[in-house]
């Protein structure tokens, strides 16, 4: 499958590299102690070192090295044991020292690959070209004052990870499934936690286009796109925007561009004339950071198993298929529930009440899988109570219903309401002959040929026996005595 | 008198209750009010702390648990951060900072039961070589050619601590090198002054000029004085992280160590074409002491020294551009009125500031480090300081210190200021070289040249070893007998 737009002068395909900002979970900053919790009173999470005080120095920060490494791993690509850090250069309210440190030349993490799924079940890999570790800038508060801008230096200093791709992306839908691939995988490795409306996550998009067979063509980069969606309209806009640039015989110029989602526009930042010349160099306050193998065998060691073996693992192990899978593993909550409620069962029986049922009552109740008041070892002894036969099915959406409610557990909610299946098959019998006796049409147009009403005689049964009937023996019943 | 007195001396007096830490104190306090209005030694004079601080010093000393540095007044030079205490860089841009904090190297004076007098000038942000950058007024120094009231210059960018110390208003104090900023004002002043390896001191608290190359060393009359103080403030500071994790000796131990057969080398890169004949002649005379003390003398070659001061003016102001961005009017200093953008008030605000030279140094290092640029400047700076780098090392491989003048010249008089500001710049030639491989460095007075005005001489040593500078230093300063004091002192003019 591939995508494309249709020009006046034919089929264009667009390239696309993401530059993601992933804040580094971490209880205090890249180079200071100060705390990193989010919403907190302006300026209360500020150490002289973020507000840049005279003669104040940065100290690294080894729970951010170290999550920057887990990340690393999590996308198979290379660690690199001695590292860097640079100053970036620029002046604005937002970045007190003057420099954003930052890794430019010798990132701590090199190559790597992110799979993606796409809709029609075929994957690709996406090459991740680098991560570095770099300062977030504070912020700046425009409406507090009709004079004056006041800064908030809370989030200065606060590390994140910066993770390039490749131009690897030809679609708004490639780009969508990377962003969220990787942000499971972040998550997976709780090296960040993912949240783009609270800022913790955001993405610079570049974007050009080019004739199929052609070399690169000049790119944008819209700037600070802050969710999956967005990303994914601001590539199809900015793509179609310079299509018909080129088809109009002009130039895309190389710029920076900001997404605008009300006017769905995006529009020049700055050009590259205007571009900042940000200076670069070695920190001299900082020692090249060099680390050793061994730490980062033992953090490997810590590695949780990543979405993408666990899919492979719950298709073999359980039976279920790729899509199930890949529903399963989105979240590692919902992996670990699934996990807990298949263990022991039949595996498909198990997706299917989890992702069907479950989930539904998890949505009608707007309740998170953590907060579900029905636990995996609970879902799992209703299916046992269906394997064994002491419920059908039908009984047991009943029972996961008042499950929900009442926090119950499955026998204690058959008990008392009675839904114990029936497999008595003289009441069977009984109440099979009393629906023939009353449906005597019903049998005549039947044995005349209408094979469809089998299904009628066994819902009439069902219903008399208020569905609790096992329905393998009501069907036995009803083809001895409609067939025989 | 009291002023007249060494660290090691008044510690030794203080111990016995010839005096009380209150009148070494008050000695010094007096002498700096009567001298300073001269001198200008002092941009910020705490007295009051002082004499405050003295008499806590006098209740330790009778209670027998004083530390080594108890009741000693001395300078900090106004680079140092000082909790409470207003901390100037001797710049308008931070002309009323009071910095909530102490930097790692004065606390740890502090806790070595220092008194503190007062903060000295400098050059703004350590940027000079004569003090004449100050936004503060230029510095004396004390000495005078014989029969000439021409003003000296002290050097720089230390020149105030060089100055109060070679007075006698203060009993040490602390300096900043960076490029030679604590050993050409101690030649120029007639004083010791020890530069130490680079990660030595903490860098923490101190305000930056340029961070691979700034670092804190004592300004003492004696070269056991520096030791003792330098034995007070050096150690590891995690909140630094160039800071070295070295156990610090007892630096006084090396003075009078014996210096049988050790090695001392003479660069021969140091014999500059032009240079006066008194500086060679004073060389020579340091050589021949060294020799009669049991040295071997050993020709070495340094063969990089020439690209030193190139290299240095532009590394130096590279990161001094960047480190003064910080001084933005934003959170702290002076921030311009009437500004109508951000950029106009960084503009404003950075051109008020800012003196001339600390401007000049910005624009350069912008420069080296702009796009386009930086390979053939920033970066061959870089490879040509490995160089030099590595002229050490294999010097070292031969001799165990080295020997070489501390300036080019004496002190010059303030009206003599050379014009071209790189002709300023060649005051830092031999100082220069040591500060780009991180040696550690000391200038000793060693002689007075014919018009009167004190000439020094530069021990370098291998990394981390302080103490055979200081061994070899306290026997050149034996052997010298440099026994010469300025005529503006305490006690003798007023």
């Amino acid at each position: 499958m591939s995508y494309t737009l249709e020009g006046n002068t034919g089929t264009w395909e667009i390239v696309v590299g993401l530059e993601v900002h992933a804040q580094v979970i971490s209880k205090s900053k890249l180079f200071s102690g100060a705390s990193t919790v989010f919403g907190g009173e302006p300026n209360s999470q500020v150490s002289l070192i973020d507000a840049g005080f005279p003669g104040m120095l940065p100290v690294i920060n080894q729970t951010c090295v170290e999550q920057a490494v887990r990340t690393g791993l999590g996308l198979k690509a290379r660690i690199n044991l001695e590292s860097r850090f640079d100053r970036k250069n620029y002046f604005y309210a937002d970045l007190p020292t003057g420099y954003q440190i930052s890794q430019f030349e010798h990132p701590i993490i090199g190559t790597g690959i992110v799979e993606i799924e796409l809709a029609d079940g075929s994957t690709r890999e996406i090459g991740i070209t680098r991560l570095h570790l770099e300062q977030d800038a504070g912020k700046l508060m425009h409406d507090q004052d009709p004079k004056r801008s006041f800064v908030d230096l809370n989030r200065a200093g606060v590390a994140l990870m910066e993770i390039v791709s490749e131009p690897d992306i030809r679609s708004p839908e490639e780009a969508g499934a990377y962003l969220r691939k990787l942000r499971q995988i972040l998550r997976y490795l709780e090296t960040c936690d993912g949240n783009m409306e609270e800022g913790s996550m955001r993405a610079d998009v570049n974007v050009s286009v080019r004739k199929a067979g052609e070399p690169m063509r000049t790119r944008c980069e819209i700037k600070n796109v802050n969710s999956i969606r967005f990303v994914m309209q601001a590539i199809e806009i900015e793509a179609t925007r310079q299509i018909e640039i080129w088809e109009a015989g002009g130039e895309v110029d190389q710029e920076t561009r900001l997404f605008d989602p009300h006017k769905g526009e995006t529009r020049a930042l700055r050009s590259k004339a205007d571009a900042h010349d940000y200076r670069y160099f070695p920190d001299p306050d900082l020692l090249p950071l060099v680390i050793e193998q061994s730490w980062v065998d033992q953090i490997k060691q810590t590695l949780p198993e990543l979405p993408d073996e666990k899919r492979a693992r719950f298709q073999k192990d359980y039976g279920i298929t790729a899509y199930d899978a890949s529903v399963l593993v989105a979240e590692q909550s919902t992996a670990d529930f699934y996990e807990k409620v298949a263990k022991g069962r039949d595996g498909k029986s198990a997706v299917a009440w989890v992702t069907g049922d479950f989930f539904a009552a998890l949505n009608r109740t707007g309740k998170s899988i953590e907060e579900s008041p029905v636990s995996a070892d609970s879902l799992g002894a209703m299916l046992d109570l269906i394997a064994d036969g002491t419920i059908n099915g039908k009984i047991a959406k009943e029972v996961l219903e008042e499950m929900f409610e009442t926090g119950e557990a499955p026998i204690e909610i058959i008990d008392r309401k009675g839904l114990r299946q029936v497999t008595d098959t003289g009441a069977i019998e009984a109440a099979a002959d009393d629906i023939i006796g009353k449906n005597a049409d019903k049998v005549e147009q039947y044995k005349g040929g209408k094979d469809k009403l089998f299904g009628f005689f066994v819902g009439q049964v069902m219903k008399a026996t208020a569905g609790k009937a096992n329905p393998a023996i009501v069907n036995d019943i009803l083809r001895k005595k409609l067939d025989g | 008198m009291l002023t007249d007195l060494t660290i090691a001396q008044a510690s030794e007096g203080l111990r016995k209750k010839e005096f009380s830490a209150v009148e070494l104190t008050k000695a010094h306090t007096d002498a700096v009010e009567t001298l300073n209005g001269r001198i200008n030694a002092y941009i910020t004079v705490t007295s009051d702390l002082a004499l405050e601080a003295a008499k806590k010093a006098d209740a330790q000393l009778v209670s027998g648990d004083a530390p080594a540095l108890t009741g000693i007044p001395l300078g900090i030079k106004d680079l140092f951060c000082t909790n409470g205490v207003r901390t100037t860089a001797a710049s308008k841009i931070i002309g009323n900072f009071v910095p909530p904090y102490e930097s790692t190297v004065t606390a740890k004076l502090l806790e070595n039961g220092a008194i503190f007098l007062g903060k000295t000038n400098l050059d703004e942000f350590a940027m000079g070589s004569a003090n004449l950058t100050s936004a503060f007024g230029g510095v004396e120094n004390p000495w005078h050619r014989k029969g000439d009231p021409s003003v000296m210059v002290p050097g720089g960018s230390s020149g105030g601590s060089a100055a109060a110390v070679a007075a006698h208003i203060a009993m040490g104090a602390t300096g900043t090198d960076t490029g030679g900023s604590i050993r050409q004002p101690a030649a120029y002043c007639g004083i010791v002054g020890l530069k130490p390896t680079y990660g030595r001191c903490s860098r923490w608290g101190t305000i930056a000029f340029a961070s691979s190359l700034d670092q804190a060393g004592p300004m003492t009359r004696t070269v056991e004085d520096a030791a003792i103080m330098l034995t007070a403030m050096a150690g590891h500071d995690p909140k630094d992280s160039t800071c070295a994790d070295i156990a610090v000796p007892d630096y006084r131990a090396a003075c009078g160590r014996s210096l049988k057969g050790l090695r001392v080398g003479i660069p021969a890169e140091y014999r500059a074409p032009g240079m006066s004949e008194e500086i060679l002649a004073v060389w020579q005379k340091g050589i021949d002491l060294l020799r009669e003390a049991g040295c071997e003398i050993v020709d070495v070659s340094l063969p990089h020294t020439k690209y030193g001061l190139a290299t240095y003016y532009i590394i130096a102001p590279a990161e001094c551009s960047s480190n003064l961005a910080r001084y933005d009017g934003v959170r702290f200093g002076e921030r311009a009125e009437g500004a109508t953008s951000l950029d106009d008030l960084y503009e404003k605000t950075r051109h008020n500031g800012f003196g001339e030279e600390v401007r000049r140094r910005i624009l350069m290092g912008t420069y080296v480090l702009s796009a386009g640029y930086y390979d053939a400047y920033y970066l061959k700076a870089q490879k040509v300081r490995t160089l030099i780098q590595r002229d050490f090392t294999h010097a070292f491989e031969k001799v165990d210190v080295l020997l070489t003048p501390t300036a080019p010249t004496a002190a010059f008089a303030r009206d003599e200021k050379p014009e071209d500001p790189v002709q300023m710049y060649l005051n830092d030639i031999f100082t220069v070289p040591a500060s780009m491989a991180g040696q550690p460095a000391m200038s000793v007075p060693v002689a007075l040249d014919s018009k009167g005005l004190p000439l020094g001489l530069q021990l370098i040593g291998k990394h981390f070893d302080e103490e055979t500078i200081i061994a070899v230093g306290s026997a050149l300063e034996k052997a010298a007998g440099f026994t010469a004091r300025p005529d503006l002192r305490a006690g003798v003019s007023a």
